[in-house]
């Protein structure tokens, strides 16, 4: 009884030492779990959907260090700091939006670089937070629901940054940072009936829209439509994307077998397309299955939104896991076509360190805004 | 003052409206995840075979491969035709966005010609946008590197290696054997192309064309697993599926009656005539010699011939290109009376042994218009077999007149004037056999009874291809055996190497009312090479029997005045024509030969020792293929037989 009783407690004290550590680094376990399955689960995709590629493969751990290193770091600052940063950072990345359309660096054919000697960044990263950290702070005194001045100034926040991005052309990021602005406004209470008359205002803004519109961006709208319009051209994408998750089946053609993905059919499969290439590999459940482990991720997020003690750490974090939902809808809805192709990476799981990184600051932002709550009571 | 509420704070709501929020927004976010669910179980469960389908048909491509084409042996087994590796210029459509660019600056580089792109222009329009076109068969080595350095800018153009014809002999036979030449847009049009894929070159002419069906096979396949690309690539992981091959089925090789070394005699005898040669076995038709001259060769085809060098064939005036054998009808001189000698018998017009008086011309009763005879006083007496001897006309003109149009048709018909031999290679012609039905048909004219007499002679509306010739001097060597006239003997089936021989094809046999005629009309031939014969001087001092006939046909009608026989003053092209029929050895033929030499002169002394080389040749194995002297020049004698 009493050897039993002592190895309980050693139990007790062992949980209780790692958490006091997760806890003394500012980081939430669970989250922290349900982030490394995913992002296993991503890497283990990604060898294959390099095309077996390991100095690609370990381009991308590399980044993932890097991303993990920014998630650790901003974990530790301060809440309060993180609240006066917002400003400073939104107005920084405003800047360097200018800066970008008048020196920026073409790549791709958009204008979405900025080089600082040997660095190369795009400031629209940075205004995935800026943008939603500008939209809390100016929310966090003031009474919620928010007034109807408040809606236009915060409407304006949002989308002057957006434009200047989808000006870029950048489509797809300028949605994201859209979106993460929109989410805070949405959490703070914005009345149903004005986000109905929004949505209303916005199908209206259609053929003002189409009117602004760069001839690739009106090209993969008619592409959507109708794919095999230009089945050589524009409509490639999505056809070839739809042929390698359907060829998939329910159990997929194991993993590095599929025949789209490795004798490149599939286009931008380790990128934009990699969720093509987790239907054609691993099939109906493997794509399910990463449907999946994203909904644990943001309910993990969207509880500790729910336990935030002020307004802006709540904001804050509701709107990262409202965002992050944004980027898993957007991509896997363009890879399986039921939206237009936009380039959204798949979060976590495609190649490239700029967006892992992005989300691993956000995640770190997040954990420190959760875990330097003051705990009443415990 | 206005009421202004002063909103306070309200934590407690605020935290109850947030949690509102968040649930509304986790019921949306569960919804439009259910949504991407449903799409993804649509496209995976629902379509998955559709979509299994169009995967399947992305990364395998079907490769044509091309078939063997039979070999060509000659009768002592000698290869003639064969196929040889070859650097060839490929043009895949579906991997060109702008073929006539993509033509035009070939041309720009020297590998096509300017004149040669319409054509592959609408080949490649009229082709399978998979399959490889070739644009050159082959390439020299030159061409190949002027190639190399320019590939990169020519996506979807390759270099392929591919077997392509060859013929040893280059010129040698060409009019029998023809040639391949790459498969143009006429051709697509008739041709199973699946049998085709990947074939670059058909049959264009003689055997070649005539046996296609035999010397082509069936093409195969290979599937491979391609990348987006369209390069083969191998085989990525093993959940890939079976790859089929299915391999091509060569073409049979022939075996040719054709001999090489007597074909080579026959053409170096012809020298720079322009005439022909046919040798034909009586006992079962086998073509042994088939020779035209001048003639070409046949490789300059095969690679895939300049416009330059086709311009220069086709307008050369002594037409290279034309196989006199088969097409060129010609009058056929006195060759024919040996046969209006065999008519007269047949219906008993003439008693053989009788003479007749010849003193230099012939006249048709109540007319004044005088045929001469060649020897301008005459032959004297003469009975058939020095008739045929001396080759004497005035015997004939009225041998003619006296059977009258209508029996001369019918026996020169049986013995196969005017109609096709049905020789085993295509693009024979039918000649001439004139008939009172005919003129009227072509002319709205009666016959009149002065072109009965000529055509005793062989002349006048008589026309006949060397082949036919050669075909009648056979039937009479076979007193009667007619066997059509053919090249390919065998043919061996490629998998299996089973010799299949062809037999002789047997057709009606001509019948005479009585067989001794056949003796008598071979009698009158073998005297033609004896002393007092027209061709003893090219014949004599042979081992073997020679029966013969010797020919000559004018060119155009002479009038009274004009010295008919005075060839060296006249233009070359005004020339007579010499004709030579003979059979040896007479008393048991081997083999039948007829000589045809345009503007050549006189048959005895010009086309005769042609065949008396072929003779010596064949039947005794003597193979001196130094060329005949030519004869003609100023020392050819004022008076020559016909």
């Amino acid at each position: 009884m009493l050897f039993e009783e002592d190895q309980s407690s050693t139990a007790r004290r062992t949980l209780s030492a790692s958490s006091r550590i997760l806890r003394r680094l500012h980081l939430d376990g669970p989250l922290l779990a349900s982030l490394a399955v995913v992002i296993s689960y991503g890497l283990f995709v990604l060898y294959s959907a390099t095309g077996q590629n390991l100095a690609q493969w370990l381009n991308q751990v590399e980044r993932l260090g890097l991303a993990v290193g920014a998630l650790l770091l901003l974990a530790q600052i301060p809440p309060p700091w993180l609240k006066r940063l917002s400003p400073a950072m939104y107005v920084l990345g405003i800047l360097l939006l200018l800066a970008v359309t008048v020196a920026g660096t073409v790549g791709k054919g958009a204008q979405r670089w900025l080089t600082l000697g040997a660095f190369r960044f795009q400031p629209s990263e940075i205004m995935k937070l800026g943008v939603p950290m500008m939209c809390a702070w100016y929310l966090r005194e003031r009474p919620l629901p928010p007034s109807t001045r408040d809606l236009i100034l915060l409407g304006l926040i949002v989308l002057i940054p957006a434009a200047l991005i989808a000006k870029q052309p950048d489509l797809g990021t300028a949605i994201l940072v859209a979106a993460a602005g929109f989410s805070v406004i949405f959490l703070s209470g914005l009345s149903i009936w004005v986000m109905v008359a929004g949505l209303v205002a916005l199908g209206c803004a259609v053929p003002v829209a189409w009117h602004f519109m760069h001839d690739y961006q009106r090209q993969r709208i008619i592409t959507f439509l109708d794919p095999s319009r230009d089945a050589l051209g524009a409509g490639y994408h999505t056809i070839q994307s739809q042929i390698a998750i359907g060829s998939g089946g329910v159990f997929g053609k194991g993993w590095t077998h599929g025949s789209q993905a490795q004798l490149e059919f599939l286009p931008e499969r380790s990128t934009d397309f990699i969720f093509a290439v987790i239907g054609e590999e691993l099939g109906f459940l493997g794509q399910m299955l990463l449907l999946a482990m994203y909904l644990v991720v943001i309910g993990r997020i969207l509880y500790m939104a729910s336990e935030a003690q002020d307004t802006y750490a709540r904001l804050i974090c509701g709107s990262l896991g409202l965002t992050f939902f944004v980027y898993v809808f957007v991509n896997t809805g363009m890879v399986s076509g039921i939206l237009p192709v936009v380039g959204v990476p798949l979060p976590l799981v495609s190649y490239g360190g700029t967006s892992m990184v992005t989300l691993l600051s956000g995640f770190g932002i997040l954990m420190s805004l959760y875990r330097h709550r003051k705990l009443v009571g415990s | 003052m206005a009421r202004r509420s002063v909103r306070i704070k309200d934590h407690w709501g605020e935290q109850r409206l947030f949690v509102g929020r968040v649930i509304f927004a986790l019921v949306a976010l569960v919804s439009l995840t259910a949504l991407v669910g449903a799409r993804l179980f649509w496209l995976q469960v629902v379509r998955h075979g559709y979509y299994a389908d169009l995967s399947q048909g992305n990364r395998v491509r079907t490769d044509p491969l091309p078939p063997d084409r039979g070999v060509i042996f000659d009768r002592q087994g000698v290869v003639i035709a064969e196929n040889r590796p070859a650097y060839q210029l490929e043009l895949t459509p579906e991997q060109v966005s702008n073929a006539p660019d993509t033509l035009a600056r070939l041309a720009a580089i020297g590998l096509l010609e300017k004149e040669q792109l319409p054509g592959l222009e609408r080949l490649i329009k009229g082709s399978r946008p998979f399959q490889a076109i070739p644009l050159r068969l082959s390439l020299s080595d030159d061409e190949i590197g002027r190639f190399a350095v320019h590939q990169h800018e020519f996506a979807g153009v390759e270099i392929a290696t591919r077997l392509a014809r060859w013929y040893p002999f280059g010129a040698s036979a060409v009019h029998a054997l023809g040639y391949v030449g790459a498969i143009s847009e006429e051709d697509l049009k008739h041709i199973d192309r699946d049998a085709y894929a990947g074939s670059a070159q058909i049959g264009k002419i003689g055997l070649e064309a005539t046996y296609e069906q035999v010397l082509h096979g069936t093409a195969g396949y290979r599937q491979v697993v391609v990348n987006a690309q369209g390069k083969r690539v191998e085989r990525v992981g093993s959940g890939f599926i079976h790859l089929e091959t299915k391999p091509a089925h060569a073409g049979n090789d022939l075996y040719l009656a054709l001999d090489m070394k007597v074909q080579k005699i026959a053409e170096a005898a012809l020298g720079s005539h322009r005439g022909a040669v046919i040798a034909i076995d009586p006992s079962n038709g086998d073509v042994v010699t088939l020779a035209s001259t001048p003639t070409y060769d046949a490789n300059l085809f095969t690679r895939g011939i300049s416009t330059i060098d086709y311009a220069r064939l086709r307008d050369d005036p002594d037409k290279p290109l034309l196989n006199r054998a088969l097409r060129g009808a010609y009058p056929p001189g006195s060759t024919v009376k040996p046969m209006m000698a065999l008519a007269g018998l047949e219906f008993a017009a003439i008693d053989p042994k009788a003479t007749r008086l010849c003193h230099g011309t012939f006249s048709l009763p109540g007319s004044s218009h005088q045929y001469r005879d060649w020897r301008k006083n005459g032959h004297g007496l003469v009975d058939m077999r020095r008739a045929i001897a001396t080759s004497c006309d005035v015997y004939f003109y009225a041998l003619a007149s006296l059977l009258g149009i209508d029996r001369v048709h019918e026996t020169m018909t049986k013995l196969g004037f005017g109609q096709l031999t049905g020789i085993d290679v295509g693009g024979e012609r039918p000649g001439l056999m004139p008939s009172p039905e005919w003129k009227q048909r072509t002319y709205k004219q009666v016959w009149f009874p002065g072109e009965t007499v000529i055509i005793g002679i062989g002349q006048g509306y008589l026309l006949a291809t060397p082949l036919q010739l050669a075909h009648a001097v056979a039937v009479i060597a076979s007193h009667g055996h007619s066997f059509k006239p053919r090249l390919v003997v065998a043919e061996r089936d490629a998998t299996t190497g089973a010799v299949t021989k062809h037999a002789p094809e047997q057709q009606a046999e001509v019948v005479l009312n009585d067989p001794s005629y056949w003796d008598e009309i071979i009698g009158g031939m073998v005297a033609v090479s004896e002393p007092g014969g027209t061709a003893y001087g090219a014949l004599h001092g042979t081992s073997y029997k020679i029966a013969a006939k010797t020919g000559t046909a004018q060119v155009f009608s002479l009038g009274a005045g004009d010295n008919a026989n005075n060839d060296s003053k006249r233009a070359e092209r005004l020339r007579n024509h010499a004709v030579f029929i003979a059979f040896a050895p007479a008393d048991d033929p081997k083999l039948a030969i007829a000589v045809f030499i345009e503007n050549g002169g006189h048959g005895g002394s010009v086309a005769a020792p042609i065949a008396k080389r072929i003779f010596d040749a064949y039947l005794l194995g003597k193979y001196d293929d130094a060329p005949v002297q030519d004869p003609t020049g100023p020392e050819a004698a004022a008076e020559e037989p016909r």
